[in-house]
């Protein structure tokens, strides 16, 4: 880990945006960028990765679908076959239809909910997590890149900032 | 511009070629006389070593009896089988342009930014309202001719004695049936003719005045369009089973109509880019093609399983009736067009990237149309033909049949104009369009 970082703030995200792709153009790396709002196409100027989240979704939509199919058949019809209202309760696939809206919802449930529960877990957000905020004016209308310099490229580093139209360039000590 | 090349012409003019003989063929081998039937009945039973026998009672002429009266009853069927078979893709792809020109006048309705440059593709594809709309009108002015009977009701023998269509007759006869049916077909090719028109006029140059007249013609379409679509199913399509009722069926119809029209839509754009005709057309227009297809194939199959499920589970005999003759005459189509029309589509084009991929969405695509025809199919067949049903000559020739004359008239109304519109209030973001 680098010892100092440089701290870049911009005014406008597409002024931000430029900034990133010349750095990434010079082949420095860049930490991260905060901003107020969702910046379209940054994530692909950065050059991160696609998310997996929606891979995740439908793999815990077909564990609510097993979980409900289980459920039911277990209940329905293995544990106590009652003749209820003449529906046909001999076999899972001759009742099926009446099983249909469970299985629908408990697909959507554990789907959306696991989801959430992995993009909390993933992005490290709970309640009475410490905000990691470089600086108070990011959540309003600034946007602020960090690098993580050393001796050789801290130079370098600040004129492209500064040449793409960063306003404040701050260098400060790696917590 | 785009000219039709001569391959499409030849092909189109193949497919009419071949499914013209084999429909004639088809009008030609239907039995003519009950006695023909009780011999092919006859032989059939011979051929199965005589099992039929052991089935009926010992009193010979109740027998004899029985046997007339399926003779009677199969011979009705098999007679029926080539205009059902002409009549499913006939009214199938008709609706297919029916389709695609709803979902014109959507884009236009709700402006919607992407599609304009899809826009001369769909008034090619709506161009078959035309032609389709004389073939079915047809059909059904030769239905109320009783040279078939696909429309019980339309039978004045079977309606004198069936208590329930005669109190139906206020609505089902055949004279108002034609009346409705003309306004129904007129009303949407004027529609169509004035939207598309205006299309063409700004070709010329921008004009806010027409811009505003299509926006307002389109909403007054789509109003107009409901409530006849919902109309057109009852009428065309549930009055087959002329017993049968079902409150959501006109939507039912209508997501089998969308999802198939999209799809299409979706074909037609693909292979005209593939042949490099649509500069502006890029894969992100491609993807929200294929969004709307799986979306609509879903809404395809909520439909299809609430009206299901309701049935299936109050179990009352006289809606029960429907399912059960599917249920019983049709099980590997009834079930397999949920495959086709559902789970397939839904599992190849989840996939977002999926969804970007030519190939992908032309298989998926072509998955959809047969199965929506499967879909016609089911819902006209068990009441027209019952349980003789097969797929075979007259229904593969119908549909040759009628797939060509839609490849041809479409292909030959994208000659008439610019592949892209020149003017739109949105061609420009539509051109841009990213996603």
């Amino acid at each position: 880990m680098a010892s100092k970082v440089l701290h870049a703030i911009f005014t406008d995200d597409d002024i931000l945006m430029q900034a990133v792709k010349a750095l990434r153009e010079k082949k420095y790396s860049i930490d991260e960028v905060f901003c107020p709002f969702p910046v379209h196409g940054l994530d692909k100027a950065m050059g991160l990765p696609h998310t997996r989240l929606a891979i995740t979704s439908f793999l815990y939509g077909l564990v609510g679908l097993a979980v409900a199919t289980w459920m039911m058949n277990f209940m329905m019809i293995e544990d106590w076959p009652q003749n209820i209202g003449g529906k046909p309760s001999f076999s899972y696939l001759e009742n099926m239809p009446a099983f249909v809206p469970i299985m629908f919802e408990m697909t959507v449930f554990f789907a959306a909910h696991l989801m959430v529960i992995t993009f909390y877990m993933r992005s490290k957000l709970w309640p009475f997590k410490k905000a990691e905020n470089p600086d108070v004016r990011t959540t309003d209308d600034k946007f602020l890149m960090e690098i993580s310099v050393n001796e050789n490229n801290v130079q370098a580093i600040a004129e492209v900032l500064h040449e793409n139209g960063a306003s404040e360039i701050k260098l400060i000590d790696n917590k | 511009m785009y000219t039709m090349s001569n391959k499409i012409k030849l092909f189109s003019l193949i497919l009419i070629i071949i499914g013209a003989i084999g429909l004639v063929v088809s009008f030609i081998n239907a039995p003519s006389s009950v006695e023909e039937v009780k011999e092919m009945l006859h032989a059939e039973s011979a051929s199965h070593g005589g099992e039929s026998v052991a089935m009926v009672g010992d009193d010979h002429a109740s027998e004899d009896a029985h046997a007339d009266e399926h003779a009677e009853h199969v011979y009705h069927q098999l007679q029926n089988k080539p205009w059902a078979a002409l009549y499913v893709p006939a009214l199938f792809i008709f609706l297919i342009s029916l389709g695609v020109f709803v979902f014109y006048a959507l884009q236009n309705a709700a402006q919607a930014g992407w599609s304009p440059v899809l826009f001369r593709v769909m008034e090619g594809i709506a161009s078959y309202l035309v032609p389709g709309g004389i073939l079915v009108y047809l059909l059904l002015v030769l239905s109320s001719l009783h040279l078939n009977h696909l429309f019980v009701w339309m039978d004045p023998d079977v309606v004198a004695h069936d208590e329930i269509i005669q109190n139906k007759t206020a609505y089902l006869n055949t004279p108002f049936f034609l009346i409705r049916a003309s306004i129904y077909i007129l009303g949407w090719i004027l529609f169509s003719k004035l939207i598309i028109k205006n299309s063409r006029k700004m070709d010329e140059g921008f004009d806010l005045s027409l811009h505003k007249r299509n926006f307002k013609l389109s909403a007054g379409f789509l109003v107009f369009f409901i409530v006849t679509e919902s109309m057109m199913s009852w009428d065309w399509i549930m009055s087959i089973d002329t017993h049968w009722f079902s409150t959501l069926f006109g939507w039912f119809v209508l997501a089998s109509i969308l999802v198939s029209a999209v799809t299409t839509i979706a074909l037609v754009t693909i292979y005209l880019k593939g042949k490099g005709y649509l500069e502006y057309v890029n894969n992100s227009h491609i993807h929200d093609l294929a969004k709307f297809m799986m979306g609509f194939s879903i809404f395809w199959a909520y439909l299809w399983f609430s009206q299901f499920l309701l049935i299936w589970y109050s179990n009352i005999p006289e809606e029960v009736t429907y399912y059960a003759a599917r249920l019983q005459d049709y099980p590997v189509l009834f079930f397999g067009t949920v495959i086709l029309n559902w789970a397939l589509p839904m599992l190849i084009l989840i996939n977002s990237d999926f969804k970007r991929i030519n190939w992908i969405v032309v298989f998926a695509g072509i998955i959809i149309l047969v199965g929506n025809y499967l879909n016609f199919f089911v819902m006209i067949m068990p009441g027209t033909v019952g349980e003789s049903w097969s797929i075979g000559i007259p229904e593969v020739s119908s549909i040759l049949l009628i797939s060509g004359i839609f490849i041809f008239t479409v292909f030959k109304a994208l000659a008439k104009a610019p592949l892209t519109v020149k003017h739109s209030a949105f061609l420009e973001e539509s051109k841009q369009y990213h996603y």
